[in-house]
């Protein structure tokens, strides 16, 4: 038997739209936690956390070593006497106007950071990722009898310059990362942010 | 001994309860299909027993893996020296998955071959397609598991691959890893989707698959109808029953698949590289990048298309292209049942495009699977995009050949000479 058309079919209509509306956005709060669940945990987000770093301590011709994100981040204090350096070896280079997106865009600049004389480089070579060393006078060295102070990487004899430059025909392709990094304060280096530009 | 056997009664009992004698004939006994079909048939059948084969393999190796970013690698080397047939379990699983993927391509190809895809299979051909999606993802995190260095880096440079999305996308990658790189919390989600999620999905779509067939019945190397023809009971004259006649075929099959998958996973379980990356036997080092990342050999036609975009183009970048091209290269299987405007089925029947196009897409799969094995050179390159152009070729020009070609006859009914 078929059941009788109901009485009201305006109004039917209207309880099965309003009805499945609120069911859509039922299950549209229902799906928050689980989408939520899956961002980055509260443990995993302090580990990824940006870090601070107090550069007063750092004289000219240091370089320190900062983990971020289980990765060593080099800040380098560059000497007066060095930067002249940067804007002229150019001709060594690879990529020396940085095409290669390994910097954030307020680094792309000459200086390759966002204060002069300080450089803030992730310490991972680009071949494969060992620890590049920091060789930072320019003067003869093993490797290079016309070294200008940068990176050395003793696994396979990549070489970038104090900025992170790589240099041409080393089997690193890219310059060494650049990671997100803004100053809070004048000798206040935040590392793994963009800070506000 | 009585008419009323207690297995009869058992019987009676039980279909009055549940149709199992109605299932056995509809899906078996008075299941008909082409009397044509050949070898190219076998596949189906041989998938299934490889996913039942992956599932219970899985299940035994679940038993003794840690899903931690510590204990994961040296779980496996457990698994490999210390369980009583470990080894054994996890080969058949390692080269299992190649299995799979071989005898999916294979049964692909078939379909490809003799339009099964075209009306009214098309959502058979969906529905297999969505099984061979969900395998890709099956594939994919289950090759993170071992936790070695080709683990970690696939699953590296595939999520980033989803971070070269405009806009969202750098967030959207940190929410599938959870975490701000390929951690232990990406490696135990990943686990969760390989045993749990992609499982039950594959399982459910491979069964809608069998039942949508099932509906429609096979195509056959001529595309005839075979339903068309049928005697005063409605039994198909050119087919036989699955049930014993098929299946004697596909047992028979499945010995020559196992001597072959055998001498595989004893003599030869790292498959040259190919089934197990040597790579893949050192722990995953986030420190260190391997010299090049090398996908499995069933990913590397994509992989090659991923590269072979190496160009920026309307304010994308190359990276985002490059994974919007693998991905359309992975989708546009899917359009196929609409691309193809052919009266015919059958690549025996259809004309000299479709011949030269099929083959040109033949030879591109296998040229990009080979140059996305390979490390990249300019000359490989251009190849790759070359063989990428042929590749789409196939299936955007397919609307304008398939209409444009003389078609032969397709004959009446199986043994009408053409």
């Amino acid at each position: 038997m078929q059941p009788k058309s109901p009485p009201n079919p305006g109004r039917r209509k209207f309880l099965t739209y309003t009805t499945s509306f609120l069911g859509i956005v039922g299950a549209f709060f229902a799906a928050i936690p689980f989408v939520s669940a899956f961002k980055p945990s509260a443990k995993a987000e302090a580990a990824g956390a940006p870090v601070k770093v107090d550069l007063s301590k750092l004289l000219p011709g240091e370089m320190m070593t900062v983990e971020w994100r289980g990765r060593p981040v080099f800040v380098v204090n560059i000497p007066k006497e060095n930067t002249n350096f940067i804007t002229k070896n150019l001709e060594r280079l690879a990529d020396p106007n940085m095409e290669d997106p390994s910097q954030p865009d307020y680094a792309k600049n000459d200086i390759r950071s966002r204060k002069e004389g300080i450089a803030v480089l992730t310490g991972v070579c680009t071949h494969l990722g060992c620890a590049p060393k920091y060789y930072p006078e320019a003067k003869p060295e093993d490797f290079d009898s016309n070294w200008q102070g940068g990176f050395f990487c003793p696994c396979h004899g990549s070489k970038f310059d104090l900025v992170g430059r790589v240099y041409a025909n080393v089997p690193a392709p890219t310059n060494l990362v650049v990671p997100p990094h803004f100053f809070e304060k004048d000798n206040l280096l935040v590392i793994g942010s963009d800070g506000v530009s | 001994m009585s008419e009323n056997t207690i297995g009869k009664k058992s019987l009676e009992w039980v279909d009055s309860r549940f149709p199992v004698v109605d299932l056995f004939e509809r899906h078996l006994s008075k299941y008909y299909s082409p009397s044509n079909i050949n070898v190219w048939y076998l596949f189906g059948f041989l998938l299934l027993i490889v996913l039942v084969m992956q599932i219970l393999t899985g299940l035994w190796l679940m038993m003794n893996y840690t899903n931690t970013a510590e204990g994961a690698f040296s779980s496996i080397e457990y698994i490999m020296r210390d369980v009583d047939y470990g080894w054994l379990i996890r080969y058949m699983h390692a080269g299992g998955a190649s299995a799979f993927f071989a005898l999916i391509y294979l049964h692909m190809f078939r379909g490809m071959m003799y339009g099964s895809y075209q009306k009214p299979r098309e959502l058979i051909w969906v529905g297999g397609w969505f099984v061979y999606v969900l395998l890709c993802a099956e594939g994919f995190t289950g090759y993170v598991l071992p936790w070695g260095q080709m683990s970690f880096w696939a699953a590296q440079v595939i999520i980033s691959l989803v971070g070269s999305i405009p806009y969202f996308g750098e967030d959207l990658a940190i929410w599938i890893r959870g975490d701000y790189i390929v951690s232990g919390i990406t490696l135990s989600r990943l686990f969760a989707f390989h045993v749990v999620l992609l499982p039950i999905l594959i399982i459910a779509v491979v069964f809608f698959h069998i039942l949508a067939l099932h509906e429609i019945g096979s195509n056959n190397p001529d595309g005839i109808d075979v339903k068309k023809h049928t005697d005063q009971d409605g039994v198909p004259l050119d087919a036989k029953p699955f049930f014993p006649y098929d299946i004697t075929h596909d047992f028979y099959a499945l010995g020559v698949f196992l001597l072959i998958f055998c001498t595989v996973i004893f003599f030869f379980p790292e498959g040259g590289g190919y089934i197990i990356e040597y790579v893949n036997y050192e722990p995953a080092n986030p420190l260190s990048t391997p010299a090049h990342i090398v996908p499995s050999w069933y990913y590397t036609p994509f992989y090659a298309m991923l590269r072979a975009i190496d160009f920026p183009l309307f304010g994308l970048t190359a990276k985002f292209l490059g994974f919007v091209v693998m991905a359309a290269g992975i989708a546009i299987f899917a359009a196929l049942p609409w691309l193809d405007r052919s009266p015919v089925k059958s690549i025996k029947y259809k004309g000299i495009y479709s011949k030269a196009f099929l083959t040109g897409f033949v030879i591109s799969f296998f040229v990009l699977a080979y140059l996305g094995s390979v490390p990249p050179t300019e000359t490989k390159n251009m190849l790759a995009k070359v063989f990428t152009f042929i590749y789409f070729a196939y299936f955007l020009l397919m609307p304008i050949y398939t209409k444009l070609e003389e078609c032969k006859p397709v004959p009446e009914r199986v043994g009408d000479p053409a």
